[in-house]
């Protein structure tokens, strides 16, 4: 199997639905031409493949980006637009809460939309907090939109794939960390559902759930406990919206614990929602309360250590997982 | 309107050239900056010929590109530099870095690095002026990229409505991003647009920066006598990339070869020799100076303490 980054899966992604099918068209900020020529970088050669008529190049301008996605989208194009950080989001957030989310509920289920907002996110690049703030739950919260969050180059190629085939608005959010660290992705022609979540390593103790780039540091910790008798299951969301509950409630049944692990700040965050799932549909079967793991409620500071403070560590997992194996049955 | 000393204008120049070339230099270094940094190198007229015929009071508002507008509006360099270190010592307690710095102690009240964000604030300052009657302007920084922003036309079309004191600055460097000016509007001079909005707007030499002054002192006192607001377009050129993990592959050698030729530091020079205000000597110690202050901030950025990480839940709230 090819080791690839994300950066390069969510490349291959592109190219390959891009040539099989012409209706599909990229469009975002130094997309064909870009400040980095980075091959990491998911949009990478594109422009030489596919040429201007399909890989644009767009001002600074992300209302009119986003709103070019959803009015080629309900021509029956299939556009794949970039908003460059999660955090410009908010600029274009009218034309993809408002409208994208809401226009096929407004023509009574006569129109479709079918339409993919790529956006970087995550901490740990030392760009400040308006480049790197988290607000998938935010995403989340906006009925009419599918949200997408893959931790591993395999997920992020064949989630995409699915993104663009799907017939609905998908919000595809991308660690940029991630951009850079290898894993094994098939050669073959494959997607993954979106709406499925994965149980990454299976565990009979605790159930720790997480998403995007926290699934590394879930990864480690998880390995550290397993050499104190702590067996860890680690299920990746990959998915937010649709969320996947089966898969949630049924490692939580085996386990009878829950921690939730995210980037995102604490308060509000998605954390929350599965944390109350659990409660609503699993109280019974919970041996102790549940615990979540995210970031502090600040903006990411700039400072280095200041920013390492701010992401969630391996050292949290470890410690939240040790108390909750002590907690009594409530 | 007093001519500014020009010596004085040539010192900022070079000041701000000679910070931002060690930023770069610095930058290469590993393990001595977080993250990548955005720089001015090129545009240095803009920010001193602007600041120069501004007062203490007035605000500015200032973009990613920012260590010019904010050296040349009075920051000390030393708690500049400690910011982007990220110490505790730094302008915003190292929660900033390079990218958003403010510097409230000399009215440069919010630098953002959101393109285009900076430029509904800069109606809301200035309508603070206009409200209680105070005789300040804002000067508002942007490239030319952030004028495609849908937040330009509505901040423009809001302060022309109001007649608010406010320049807006529109620094175009030719490129926004990897895109030339071409690639990313029709509009060939951005001042154009604010016709659009019944506002005034000069196109200046933005590398000459005795122009750059008497164009933003003019448009100052328009703005005090309630004429404002105006768009002010200074052409000039970003001699390196975006930024320091640009690669720079668009941008043609020979255009960045010309443009140096066309240095608004070797301009002013030149002529304050030319005109004996200035010796090879003065120049010397001049740019000796310059450089020791930088060294000594990078010194005392060096020197200065990390913040204790318990720092980062500080200052959310008022
Ligand atoms: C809203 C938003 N979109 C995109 C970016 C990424 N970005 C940073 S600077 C820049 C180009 C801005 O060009 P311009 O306004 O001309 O200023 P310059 O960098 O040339 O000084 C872009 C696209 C951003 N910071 N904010």
């Amino acid at each position: 199997m090819q080791q690839i980054t994300m950066g390069e899966a969510v490349n291959q992604a592109l190219r390959e639905e891009m040539r099989r099918d012409e209706q599909v068209f990229v469009a975002g900020e130094g997309i064909g031409v870009g400040i980095h020529s980075n091959p990491k970088f998911p949009t990478f050669g594109l422009l030489e493949e596919f040429g201007t008529r399909r890989v644009k190049d767009t001002p600074v301008s992300e209302a009119a980006i986003a709103g070019l996605a959803v009015g080629a989208s309900v021509m029956g194009l299939r556009p794949v637009v970039e908003i460059m950080f999660n955090p410009f989001f908010t600029i274009a957030a009218d034309q993809i809460v408002n409208h994208a989310a809401k226009l096929r509920y407004l023509s009574g289920g006569k129109s479709k939309f079918p339409l993919v907002v790529r956006m970087k996110s995550g901490s740990g690049i030392g760009a400040g907090c308006q480049h790197s703030h988290n607000l998938e739950a935010w995403l989340a919260h906006c009925p009419g939109l599918k949200v997408v969050m893959p931790g591993t180059p395999a997920d992020a190629k064949g989630l995409l794939k699915s993104a663009i085939r799907d017939d609905n608005p998908v919000i595809f959010i991308e660690d940029m960390i991630l951009y850079f660290v290898p894993g094994p992705v098939p050669e073959e022609d494959y997607s993954i559902p979106i709406g499925v979540a994965d149980v990454k390593k299976p565990g009979g103790d605790v159930t720790l759930v997480t998403w995007s780039k926290m699934l590394g540091a879930a990864f480690k910790a998880a390995a550290k406990l397993e050499q104190e008798g702590i067996s860890v299951e680690i299920v990746d969301l990959r998915t937010l919206v649709p969320l996947d509950e089966e898969t949630i409630l049924k490692s939580v049944t085996k386990t009878g614990r829950l921690v939730v692990l995210h980037e995102a700040t604490r308060t509000g965050g998605f954390g929350g929602e599965i944390a109350a799932v659990v409660a609503e549909k699993a109280f019974a079967q919970l041996k102790a309360p549940i615990k979540r793991i995210a970031a502090p409620d600040i903006p990411v500071p700039y400072s280095k250590p200041l920013e390492e403070f701010y992401l969630p560590n391996e050292k949290m997992i470890i410690e939240s997982i040790r108390a909750i194996m002590q907690s009594k049955e409530q | 309107m007093e001519n500014p000393n020009q010596v004085v204008l040539l010192e900022t120049m070079l000041l701000i050239r000679r910070f931002e070339e060690k930023l770069e230099a610095l930058s290469k270094e590993p393990g001595k900056l977080h993250g990548m940094m955005i720089v001015c190198t090129g545009q240095e007229a803009v920010a001193a010929g602007v600041s120069a015929a501004l007062e203490p009071q007035d605000v500015i508002i200032s973009n990613h590109r920012s260590h010019g507008h904010l050296i040349a509006k009075g920051a000390e360099i030393n708690l500049l530099m400690a910011e982007i270190y990220g110490k505790r010592t730094g302008y915003n307690k190292g929660k900033s870095g390079t990218l958003h710095i403010a510097v409230p102690e000399v009215n440069a009240l919010c630098t953002t690095t959101v393109v285009g964000g900076g430029i509904p604030i800069a109606v809301g300052t200035a309508f603070a002026a206009q409200y209680e009657n105070k005789d300040f302007v804002t000067v508002c920084y942007f490239g030319n990229g952030a004028a495609d922003e849908g937040s330009f036309h509505e901040a423009l079309n809001l302060a022309a409505l109001w007649n608010l004191p406010v320049i807006f600055v529109c620094e175009n460097n030719v490129y926004s991003g990897a895109q030339r000016q071409e690639e990313h509007t029709r509009v060939k001079d951005l001042a154009d647009r604010a016709a659009a909005y019944g506002m005034a707007s000069q196109i200046v030499d933005g590398n000459d920066v005795q122009r750059v002054y008497e164009a933003t002192a003019e448009a100052r006192e328009k703005c005090l006598a309630g004429d404002g607001p105006i768009l002010l377009e200074f052409k000039t050129y970003r001699w390196g990339g975006h930024s320091t993990t640009d690669h720079q592959v668009y941008q043609p050698k020979e255009e960045i070869e010309q443009w140096k030729q066309r240095c608004p530091i070797e301009k002013l020079k030149k002529e304050l020799l030319g005109a004996g205000v200035l010796t090879e000597a003065t120049w010397q110690q001049l740019n000796e100076g310059v450089m020791k202050q930088v060294e000594q901030s990078v010194q005392f950025a060096e020197e200065s303490p990390w913040p204790d990480v318990t720092e980062a839940l500080e200052d959310i709230f008022a």
